[in-house]
């Protein structure tokens, strides 16, 4: 699969993963500590909540993944499932 | 340039028809040529208040009405046209440049069609002209696929006409303007555009046939159909509550599904369902802010739904495979493609200084403006779910995640050149969004980047990506598996073939049955008759001659007696 010859590629080394993942999470942790610093405006009364945003942002994606991979075990089926009589 | 009120849709048909008898750069210039020639001349020499109309039988018919509303949909299809055009041009198939040009016009026809029927024979005609995009990807799969999709919006189209008449005898007029849910017409015509616009039951053949057509053809779907829906709901339906809950429900269940698919296109079939859900919302909140809110985001999802279906058609040309099981590594040899993806990903997720920002952003503050703060904060859900199924799904199944081995050639270049167009309009508006805001149809004050906005969008994105950084390193995100999801199009694909087949077998074994007992008594009547003594006479002694004759005597007999009865 791998030629050894081959050119390596920006992601194939685990430091610039690791580097790009780094700068990743400063970058989050500077965009919430500025929901310290800056003031939003609020125009309903969820967003005064600090981090609203960010914790919404987290907790949304987790359950979204978290029940997709639920609903799998209901309405997974094989690719050939409309092709085929059962 | 030409005169004023020449109904747009005229060029495409005519070029259409050109590109049947040329081959060659002949051929790639006119498609090219029309759209710039057609979106040159409406934005130079047509203005709004134009209605030019004829009368056929007794009904006065409009062809060409203009205002902002269906000026700016006008522009957006020529853009579109010109992009997906330059993106098809190495396509050697004729039946695509054909259907493609009538499809493009048919959508044009729609929104400068001034009354009901105009608008239902360029309904029909999106329908008839598309499919065949669908039908040139030549596989069995994609031929059924078609015509489950035809009937989806013929069904569609037989509604708009139901309701257009009904509506004519209710108000003695066919002028598309304001419809509302009163009466019996105005909900024929809502179920017609809600089909087109893929509301929740009526989606699947958005999921199913996207997917199925050619890697060019998908590009020309994606931009046409579903915002003609919008822009006639826009204009049939604004202010209607009933919209604000159905596209709440778009936005949200569209994303567990595209969490869970393979097909990477479909993914994007099931974002265009969530992005369509917030322009329903836009409609159905119907002040000023909302409405422009609906149409700008129609306008700037044409263009990075556009760019997204485009790298992924490319992706399917190169490899011959969309599925997010087998691709991974492909940035190493796409590079280019993968950037493009990435400005595509970065559009829909409404990043700051990209297009989905300064659109949805207008539909998210109406929405607060009108209180409707539950609902508001399922658009924010599907806001972050936006991010995670086509934000970081798309390009990171496709173009990054384990190496797949698999190695290409970067995209061809007309192929770079339409990503690059769109790509580079999403960035423009992005940043620049007055340029859009001026041609929108409802006066607005209106302004996304302030540090509110910005800091609130930034956050909720990048927590969102933090989600899917974590998932991942947890082992907790779902992988990519060779399957398909049974979504409502199970009801019509699985169980009604299902409940037919079982019908249709129970009414043969009953029929079987019944013919057995019939011919069982008959063959012995035939067997007592031909012992007694009339079988002398010889009348039964042939068994299939006598059963004739006696059957034609019960169908004659029936016959006389149903006329009699009459």
């Amino acid at each position: 699969m791998n030629d050894p010859d081959e050119k390596q590629y920006l992601f194939d080394n685990p430091r610039n993963v690791s580097r790009l993942l780094g700068g990743f999470y400063v970058v989050c942790a500077f965009l919430f500590v500025l929901d310290f610093i800056l003031h939003r405006h609020v125009a309903i009364t969820w967003e005064a909540l600090a981090g609203f945003y960010a914790l919404f942002g987290f907790v949304a994606c987790v359950a979204l993944v978290l029940i997709a991979k639920e609903m799998r075990k209901v309405v997974m089926r094989k690719e050939e499932y409309y092709d085929v009589d059962e | 340039m030409w005169m004023s009120d020449l109904p747009p849709f005229i060029p495409f048909f005519i070029a259409a028809l050109l590109v049947l008898f040329t081959r060659g750069w002949l051929r790639g210039l006119i498609v090219l040529a029309t759209p710039v020639l057609g979106g040159l001349h409406l934005w130079l020499d047509v203005t709004p208040g134009i209605n030019s109309t004829f009368s056929i039988l007794e009904f006065e018919l409009s062809i060409m009405r203009t205002d902002r509303l269906s000026l700016l949909f006008g522009y957006l299809f020529h853009i579109a046209a010109f992009i997906a055009a330059i993106f098809a041009l190495h396509v050697r198939d004729t039946t695509q440049y054909v259907s493609a040009l009538l499809y493009a016009g048919s959508a044009l026809g729609a929104v400068f069609a001034g009354d009901l029927i105009t608008l239902f024979i360029f309904w029909e005609l999106l329908a008839v002209t598309s499919v065949f995009l669908i039908w040139a990807r030549r596989s069995e799969r994609a031929i059924r696929s078609g015509i489950r999709y035809l009937v989806f919006q013929v069904t569609s189209g037989v509604l708009l006409l139901a309701g257009a008449l009904v509506h004519y005898s209710e108000t003695g007029s066919l002028t598309f303007e304001y419809i509302g849910l009163e009466g019996i017409s105005g909900w024929l015509i809502f179920l017609a555009f809600g089909i087109k616009c893929a509301f929740p039951f009526l989606h699947n053949w958005l999921t199913d046939a996207y997917p199925e057509a050619t890697p060019t053809g998908t590009v020309y779907l994606s931009a046409f159909t579903t915002k003609v829906a919008v822009y006639a709901l826009a204009r049939g339906f604004p202010g209607t509550e009933l919209l604000v809950y159905i596209g709440a429900i778009m936005t949200c269940f569209p994303i567990f599904y595209a969490v869970i698919e393979n097909d990477l296109r479909r993914v994007l079939a099931y974002s265009m369902i969530n992005q369509v859900g917030f322009m329903v919302c836009g409609v159905g909140i119907g002040t000023a802010l909302a409405l422009n809110g609906a149409v700008s985001h129609a306008f700037n999802d044409v263009l990075f739904k556009g760019l997204l279906f485009m790298t992924m058609g490319a992706v399917l040309y190169r490899t011959g495979n969309i599925n997010g099981s087998d691709l991974g590594g492909l940035y190493k040899t796409m590079p280019k493609t993968a950037m493009l993806c990435i400005v595509g990903a970065s559009s829909i997720s409404a990043f700051p200084l990209f297009s989905g920002f300064v659109s949805k952003s207008m539909v998210m503050t109406a929405m607060i403006e009108e209180g409707y703060d539950y609902l508001w904060l399922m658009l924010l859900f599907a806001s972050a779910g936006v991010f995670h199924h086509a934000g970081i799904k798309i390009p990171y199944f496709a173009f990054f995640h384990h190496d797949s081995g698999i190695r290409t050639k970067e995209a061809p270049l007309n192929m770079l050149i339409a990503m690059g167009i769109a790509a580079v309009l999403c960035v423009f508006i992005g940043s620049q969004p007055q340029y859009l805001y001026s041609l929108l149809p409802w006066e607005v004050d209106y302004w996304p980047y302030d540090t509110t906005h910005v800091l609130a969008q930034l956050q909720l994105l990048f927590f969102s990506a933090l989600a899917f950084v974590w998932l991942n390193k947890q082992g907790l995100y779902p992988p990519e598996l060779h399957s398909i999801n049974i979504d409502a199009e199970w009801l019509y694909r699985k169980l009604l073939p299902k409940s037919a087949h079982a019908l249709n077998s129970s009414i043969q074994e009953v029929s079987h049955d019944v013919t057995d007992a019939v011919i069982r008594s008959f063959k012995q009547g035939g067997q007592t008759l031909s012992g007694s003594r009339l079988g002398r006479f010889h009348l039964a002694i042939n068994w299939p001659t006598g059963s004739m004759v006696l059957w034609i005597a019960i169908i004659l007999g029936f016959f006389l007696l149903a006329d009699v009865i009459h």
